[in-house]
């Protein structure tokens, strides 16, 4: 029966093209309003890790004190080095690693190129494991690396073409900032979004790519300057990089794995251990502050995902189920208007859920009509939505499989059910009463 | 074939009930030609479309073809409509969007009926109605009465116990009225029960039988004096031109 429905939909949409086309554009664009910030929203709103974020975790320590925290009691979202520091020789994740946002000069074997400014990350050998980096060519450094400050990199594909034309560059050196850098690895495709690892350094979204990784202990030895937010409840006692060191100002991001809800209730534990030396010691004057959150309830806290992003994909929406509403108008008038057409059909026979059926088929088919014009139309906003967002959200929106599906789905199902109450209407249509009335 | 006993169809509003059909009774036995008659709003139509089910009615008793339909819901109606009912009316009522072919489809079609077997049986009735011609011309290129025609045969496709014909020829003009009314009669002649309601005594004359209502109510035709003398002079022109 189906394709008899589908004939006799498309003669009745042929019949009256005006206000098929109307109905058409009306979802059109509301479904491609809507479809263009979702894609924009779904970039900076999903899980940037989905197989082990859970198991990701950023612990924050209150070094500051009453004074220093923000007003509902949460303690800074980035570390000071001595806490780092301790963390990290406490050891008591599978994997820890302590970072911080560098930018340094890479300069080209080749005298005549430019040296290439580049960014990217401080980080522990267990940083490469934890994050399940790929890798192209090679692998992170070892836990001896980190020890020894060892002049080794991991750098991106990307900057691999550049300087090695795509080469496998193992064993090769890089000169950073005037340093020979042995190359161990070589990234894969990495580019998460958010960047979960350092919001407090990238505010989350980053159209930057990752290009070197040094070993954490080496960038702090040849006092490789941080590039992330630094701040401070109190001036350093001493200047410069040693001094900020050696201050409370918080700098660098901290992220730990730990496998099971025992593992994450130890963590707890030894964090609040901790701070309680540190009150015992004198260095804390407050009770133990700490916080430990896995990595989507980070994102959360953090308000990564930008309100006006959430703004936008409400208003679309707003506007999707205005148009759907002038869609249910437009298809009960239409729908209404075959009266008598129902009536006959009812008298020969038809049931209700018959009637049902080749009416809500021929609002299915203004939905997929809309759909497809509401794809041709989210093609042109995701290309456009620079104009109307920041250009590092703008640029996560991407028109994908999913999102061709997505949009086509939205389209038919929100207009088969913009048609139900039109289709309820014309199925209630009283045979009698239309045939009388003839 | 078709029994009501005592049957009522009452309209309710907050401040007056309207009786409809009061106390009605009918028998229609199978292969009868039956001519339902009367004034306007005595209740013809109600009776024809509490008889095609596409009514309910309010109280008493009705037995088509043997089943007693009053508490059967709102799918079993609509089967028993397509299977055993055949609909003519007054003003056609063809989807004008359909062809002819399609227009007598339209009730095979919620059969659940094979392709193969519908064009069959659709070809048959256009040939039976002398318009096989005219598949692919939409109602609005036919006549009144070629119309009528398509829509005795979609009646008559489905093979149906009864046929209902509510004033089958009030909108055609007298020579296409006759052209019609002789299909129905021939029809009748091959073995259909018709049910007719009609206001023309003319034409209730040819059929078998009258029954004639007044007020919602089945009474002797000879209780409408100037509707029976019309009917009795149409009966003896009837006679005389055979």
């Amino acid at each position: 029966m189906f394709a008899y429905y589908f004939e006799l939909a498309l003669r009745s949409l042929k019949r009256s093209r005006g206000l098929t086309l109307l109905m058409v554009l009306a979802i059109g664009f509301g479904v491609a309003a809507s479809m263009t910030t979702y894609s924009v929203f779904r970039a900076v709103s999903g899980d940037p890790i989905p197989w082990k974020s859970s198991k990701l975790f950023v612990p924050q320590i209150d070094m500051w004190g009453p004074t220093g925290r923000s007003p509902d009691g949460e303690p800074p979202n980035a570390m000071d080095y001595a806490d780092a520091m301790a963390l990290m020789r406490a050891h008591r994740a599978t994997y820890q690693s302590a970072l911080y946002r560098i930018s340094p000069s890479v300069v080209p074997a080749d005298a005549s190129k430019h040296p290439i400014n580049v960014g990217g990350h401080a980080v522990y050998s267990e940083f490469f494991p934890m994050v399940d980096m790929p890798f192209k060519y090679g692998n992170g450094w070892t836990a001896e690396d980190d020890t020894q400050r060892s002049a080794v990199v991991v750098i991106s594909g990307k900057l691999n073409d550049k300087l090695f034309g795509g080469e496998n560059s193992i064993g090769r050196t890089i000169n950073i900032e005037g340093k020979d850098y042995r190359v161990v690895g070589v990234t894969g495709d990495w580019n998460p979004q958010p960047r979960y690892y350092d919001i407090s350094n990238t505010g989350g979204f980053n159209s930057g790519s990752e290009d070197v990784f040094i070993p954490f202990q080496r960038a702090i030895a040849v006092s490789m300057p941080n590039d992330g937010n630094t701040n401070c409840n109190e001036v350093p006692a001493e200047p410069g990089f040693v001094g900020l060191q050696h201050s409370s100002c918080v700098w660098m991001s901290f992220l730990v794995q730990l496998d099971d809800a025992a593992a994450v209730q130890a963590y707890r534990q030894f964090l609040d251990g901790y701070a309680k030396d540190q009150q015992l010691a004198g260095r804390f004057g407050w009770a133990p502050n700490n916080r430990l959150r896995d990595i989507p309830a980070w994102l959360d806290n953090q308000h990564v995902v930008p309100s006006d992003t959430k703004v936008s994909l409400l208003v679309a929406l707003g506007l999707l189920v205005v148009c759907l509403v002038n869609t249910a108008g437009l298809l009960l008038a239409k729908f209404l208007r075959r009266s008598s057409e129902i009536g006959v059909r009812r008298a020969l026979g038809a049931r209700r859920s018959e009637i049902y059926a080749q009416f809500l088929t021929e609002a299915g088919m203004v939905g997929a009509a809309g759909g497809v014009l509401g794809l041709l139309l989210t093609g042109v906003g995701v290309a456009s939505v620079g104009w109307v967002l920041p250009r590092d959200i703008a640029s996560l929106a991407r028109l994908d499989l999913s999102l061709l599906a997505i949009t086509l789905a939205v389209a038919i199902v929100a207009t088969v059910l913009a048609g139900l109450y039109p289709t309820f209407r014309a199925s209630r249509v009283q045979p009698a009463w239309q045939l009388k009335s003839n | 074939m078709l029994k009501m006993t005592h049957l009522s169809k009452v309209y309710r509003t907050e401040v007056v009930e309207t009786y409809a059909l009061r106390d009605f009774n009918i028998d229609v036995k199978e292969g009868e030609f039956v001519a339902v008659t009367g004034p306007s709003g005595s209740g013809k139509t109600t009776f024809l479309t509490i008889a095609g089910l596409l009514e309910t009615f309010t109280g008493g008793t009705y037995h088509l073809d043997g089943i007693e339909v009053s508490q059967l819901d709102d799918n079993a109606r609509s089967k028993i409509r397509n299977e055993k009912i055949g609909f003519i009316f007054q003003a056609f009522n063809l989807i004008p969007d359909l062809n002819v072919f399609d227009n007598v489809e339209v009730p095979l079609r919620y059969r659940g009926m094979k392709a193969p077997e519908r064009k069959q049986r659709i070809m048959d009735a256009l040939e039976r109605v002398g318009l096989a011609s005219r598949a692919k011309h939409y109602p609005a290129e036919l006549s009144g009465g070629q119309q009528q025609r398509v829509a005795i045969a979609r009646a008559l496709a489905g093979s149906p116990r009864l046929l209902l014909a509510d004033e089958p020829t009030g909108n055609l003009d007298t020579q296409m009225a006759r052209g019609v009314m002789e299909l129905l009669e021939e029809i009748h002649r091959e073995g259909a029960t018709i049910v007719m309601v009609t206001h023309d005594p003319e034409l209730a004359a040819r059929a078998q039988r009258n029954v004639h209502i007044i007020d919602g109510q089945v009474v002797d035709l000879a209780e409408d004096p100037r509707f029976h003398a019309h009917v009795v002079e149409a009966r003896q022109g009837k006679v005389a031109a055979e």
